[in-house]
């Protein structure tokens, strides 16, 4: 049964990423300006582009290049990079690592500490802390990801304290993670936009659970405390945060861009914007395609959770 | 702040004596704010019997029984009083209010255990519910080893009548019925062998005849495990049933308590007496809700529940006259009442034909893929009848009523109003049909618009009939409200302010606002208090009287069948099992499953 509907909703992902890929692939065709000459600049001569065009197939229908795309994407070939005449997947490579990893630790710290913060803030209704709390996150959901970058630089790398780099000082070809001290404040950042949307979802929706009868029932039977907010209160509270989470780390994704280029950090969004700069149309479209996986497979994710902390959905679907 | 009232009682078994289990005295509970809800209850339970509780909601009946845990409602607080219990095998009495969290949990569930009144809310949706019982025996340490745990859970599952084997116990909640979830919970409750046994309303959300199995259920783990319950419930039909002693609550007071039969044979105080009066009994004997069609005017004085007292002299300015009898009731809505009577029949001339009845189902069926909801209802209305829909949850009542006011359009056959066939959704039927039949849902509480006042939610159906000026509305409204002896007061109130039953006399002036030849009332009555029932039902005997109106009443309470209705129509998965007049219908039931409801019935 589980299987089953977990089957389907692969299915209906992979779906999904079939449109999403015929959406980026449409949306680049629209795109002005003809890659050759970009490559090749104002001076080249006609029979230059026309030699270019031919090598790089795209002087074949569009939907012929979208199946000689698409068939790529399966075996791993994002095609050849315009900008720098390499295989996109090499040039790739090293950014892809750097970002997941600053995803990766943004994630694991905010969601167990949106998570906890939730339930601290949920059994501490009402009180001071939890009002105190509630302000904060408030106001830090409401800045966007640069100003408290931007904050978090003017505090910890320039004006306040100068204990941390306020860019990334690894040369290029370096691994990021060879000077954690750079990582720090990206992450943070992350960090900081991410958490406190988990943390008003899992205090309303843990309020609500703490209020209902089965946690007044284990009250009654007799459960401690602890056990009855880890057993019978928490579990039912993840399954609505869940999606909170899905569209947090998917934001991720996408909220990288600004943050590494705040930072100066070599990860996809450096890339991203570089490629659009230098019409880089396979980069972008390889980059696009990539954002939308995780999307798919993060939210793909948060229905799994949901499913396996809902029996009835486990049993019924 | 002391309003604590002098309590009835028939015998001294409350004195101190060696069969009490768990005694409360001088018992107040505070909100947070610092109001008194509890002004100071004194009730006793002994081994082997059980003490019904009964009284209103917002009594604090349930306040009382959740303070014998030691546990209080989110807002709520000790004030002041005692609450002791004698454990089995110990000699001295153990004070809940001066114990500790850990000693407090220690007794809950294990000495004194609760069996909560919604089984789907209290039992936890994502733990197995073999698992549920076997927490428990876990954290109260059970017996000693792991096998004698298990073979506990099975044991208290047979007890209860359930099937005690590994496959069951592997179930989760919702595969259950609600009988069989309250079961569980039960089961939860002896798992230990308790001493106290708080049932809150353990079978308010049953059907009568999963309701009698409960009760079955509970009265024989009493008795067989000799323990001491509390039985709390606004059903004075269950505490005959199932209690020994019956203590009476109003406002945070006991006003009565004594052993059952002394205390509703020969009921003492003022209110008992008017709650007795209010209980509909299947055989009819008495007029239920009579001279009550008024409801005592709360709005001058607290707000509180407020008490129906059928002596209540009428007074206040919007109403119109002793309405308890059908002659002299007439002159406040006669105008308008007759004019809709004829203008009734001025339509029934203009209809297709002259003898066609009011309104007429004809094989309705209605299956949503395989499960077959409705089959074959055939159905006569004629004007001033009201024929009773009786079905238990899930036999297909409400979606039959729906398919007749159009709200549920997936239905086959037909509905005629006076010969005309009507369309399948409402947006297709005309104006004049549509104002033709009206709906009252079950809950009061969401059916009103929190936002709008009484008087703007009463205008929407004349604008979306387009009928008439803005003084004309206003004056209509005005008109229905006088009607369901609310009073042109309520005009500008919100539902907030309104009490259940106010706020169901609302619903019903909504649908009388356009005259209608029919009303469909689902379930109007059962969200709401005994004696609110009464003066709902009361007013409704009114209006059929006063405005010719047809009505369809659908419930689940056989036992109102004679105070309400002229027919009775037994609804049993989806077919129409048993269909006539009311008295004949229960004094000769032809179906297997209408003697069993009647049967079913807590005799009064």
């Amino acid at each position: 049964m589980f299987g089953k509907v977990i089957g389907k909703r692969l299915l209906f992902s992979a779906f999904i990423l079939l449109a999403v890929s015929l959406l980026v692939f449409g949306a680049t065709l629209l795109l002005p300006g003809d890659a050759a000459r970009a490559i090749l600049g104002q001076q080249a001569t006609p029979e230059r582009i026309a030699a270019l065009n031919e090598q790089l197939g795209l002087n074949d229908p569009a939907w012929l290049r979208y199946l000689h795309w698409l068939g790529g994407l399966f075996v791993g070939d994002f095609g050849t990079s315009s900008a720098s005449g390499g295989p996109v997947s090499a040039l790739l490579g090293d950014r892809i690592g750097a970002s997941f990893i600053l995803m990766a630790v943004a994630a694991v710290i905010s969601v167990p500490l949106g998570i906890g913060l939730g339930v601290y803030q949920a059994l501490h209704r009402g009180g001071r802390r939890d009002q105190t709390m509630t302000g904060i996150s408030l106001v830090l959901a409401s800045m966007p990801e640069f100003v408290i970058g931007i904050g978090l630089v003017a505090l910890f790398a320039t004006s306040v304290f100068q204990i941390l780099p306020a860019v990334t000082l690894a040369p290029p070809g370096e691994p990021v993670w060879n000077r954690p001290e750079q990582l720090i404040l990206p992450t943070l950042t992350l960090v900081l936009v991410v958490t406190p949307y988990i943390v008003r979802m899992m205090r309303a929706t843990m309020i609500e659970v703490l209020d209902s009868g089965f946690v007044e029932m284990a009250r009654l039977k007799g459960v401690p405390e602890k056990r009855v907010i880890l057993r019978h209160a928490v579990p039912h509270a993840l399954g609505p945060v869940a999606q909170v989470v899905a569209i947090q780390l998917a934001w991720l994704a996408g909220g990288v861009v600004v943050v590494e280029f705040l930072f100066r950090y070599p990860g996809l969004g450096q890339a991203l914007i570089d490629a659009v700069t230098y019409r880089d149309v396979q980069v972008v479209q390889a980059i696009s395609m990539l954002v939308a996986a995780v999307y798919v497979v993060v939210n793909l994710a948060a229905d799994v959770v949901g499913i396996l902390t809902n029996p009835k959905l486990r049993s019924a679907a | 702040m002391s309003t604590k009232t002098q309590t009835v009682r028939h015998d001294d078994a409350n004195e101190p004596n060696e069969k009490i289990v768990l005694r409360v005295s001088d018992l107040r509970v505070l909100t947070n704010a610092g109001d008194e809800i509890l002004h100071g209850v004194d009730f006793a339970l002994s081994r082997g019997e059980i003490l019904g509780l009964v009284g209103e909601s917002g009594s604090g009946k349930t306040t009382a029984g959740l303070a014998c845990m030691g546990h209080f409602r989110e807002g709520l607080k000790f004030g002041s009083g005692s609450v002791s219990i004698w454990p089995r095998g110990e000699a001295t009495a153990v004070e809940v209010g001066d114990l500790d969290e850990v000693a407090v949990r220690e007794l809950r569930g294990s000495r004194i255990a609760y069996i909560p009144q919604d089984p789907a809310l209290s039992l936890n949706p994502a733990m197995r519910v073999g698992e549920q019982i076997r927490e428990v025996l876990d954290i109260h340490g059970f017996g000693s080893s792991e096998k004698e745990r298990t073979d506990r859970v099975a044991e208290v599952l047979v007890d209860v009548g359930l099937p005690g084997d590994r496959s069951y116990q592997k179930r989760w909640p919702h595969q259950l019925s609600g009988g069989q979830q309250q079961r569980i919970g039960i089961a939860m409750a002896f798992a230990m062998f308790p001493d106290v046994l708080i049932l809150d309303e353990p079978t308010t959300g049953l059907d009568v005849s999963t309701q009698s199995v409960v009760l079955d259920t509970i009265r024989q783990m009493t008795v067989a495990n000799n323990v001491a319950g509390l039985y709390i419930t606004h059903d004075l039909a269950v505490i005959k049933d199932i209690s020994d002693r019956v203590a009476v609550m109003l406002r945070g007071n006991l006003v009565e308590e004594g052993p059952v039969s002394a205390v509703l044979e020969d009921p003492q105080h003022e209110y008992t007496q008017m709650l007795m009066a209010a209980v509909p009994d299947l055989a009819g004997r008495k007029t239920i809700g009579d001279g009550a069609a008024e409801e005592k005017k709360p709005s001058e004085t607290d707000g509180e529940t407020h008490i129906l007292v059928s002596t209540g002299e009428p007074g206040g300015p919007g109403e119109s006259g002793d309405s308890g009898t059908d002659g002299d009731a007439r002159d406040g809505a006669a105008a308008s009442a007759g004019d809709s009577v004829a203008s009734a029949g001025e339509r029934d001339g203009g209809a297709a034909s002259a003898n066609a009845p009011l309104l007429e189902a004809k094989d309705i069926a209605l299956a949503y893929g395989k499960a077959q909801i409705l089959d074959g209802i055939n159905l006569v209305l004629e004007p001033g009848e009201c024929t009773m829909l009786l079905g238990e949850s899930g036999s297909g009542k409400t979606t039959l009523s729906q398919c007749v006011a159009g709200l549920n359009d997936d239905y086959s056959g037909s509905v005629r109003l006076r010969g005309t066939e009507l369309a399948r959704s409402t947006r297709k039927r005309t104006n004049e049909q549509r104002v033709g039949i009206q709906y009252v849902f079950q809950s009061p509480f969401s059916s009103l618009n929190p936002r709008r006042s009484i008087g703007q939610s009463l205008t929407v159906p004349l604008e979306m009939s387009g009928e008439g000026t803005a003084a004309s509305r206003k004056a209509a409204v005005e008109e229905a409200l006088d009607s369901v002896r609310l009073g042109r007061s309520f005009y500008h109130r919100r539902p907030g302010d309104l009490s259940g039953g106010e706020r169901q006399r609302a619903a019903i002036a909504r649908a009388l606002v356009n005259a209608p030849s029919v009303m469909v009332c689902d379930e109007i009555t059962s969200a709401l208090d005994v004696s609110v029932q009464a003066s709902i039902v009361g007013l409704l005997r009114t209006l059929r009287a006063e405005r010719q109106l047809a009505m369809l009443f659908v419930t689940h309470n056989i036992a109102l069948s004679r105070h309400i209705a002229d027919n009775l129509a037994v609804l049993n998965k989806g077919k129409i099992v048993d269909y006539g007049p009311t008295a004949s219908v229960l004094e000769n039931p032809t179906h297997e499953y209408t003697r069993a409801l009647i049967s079913d019935v807590p005799k009064f």
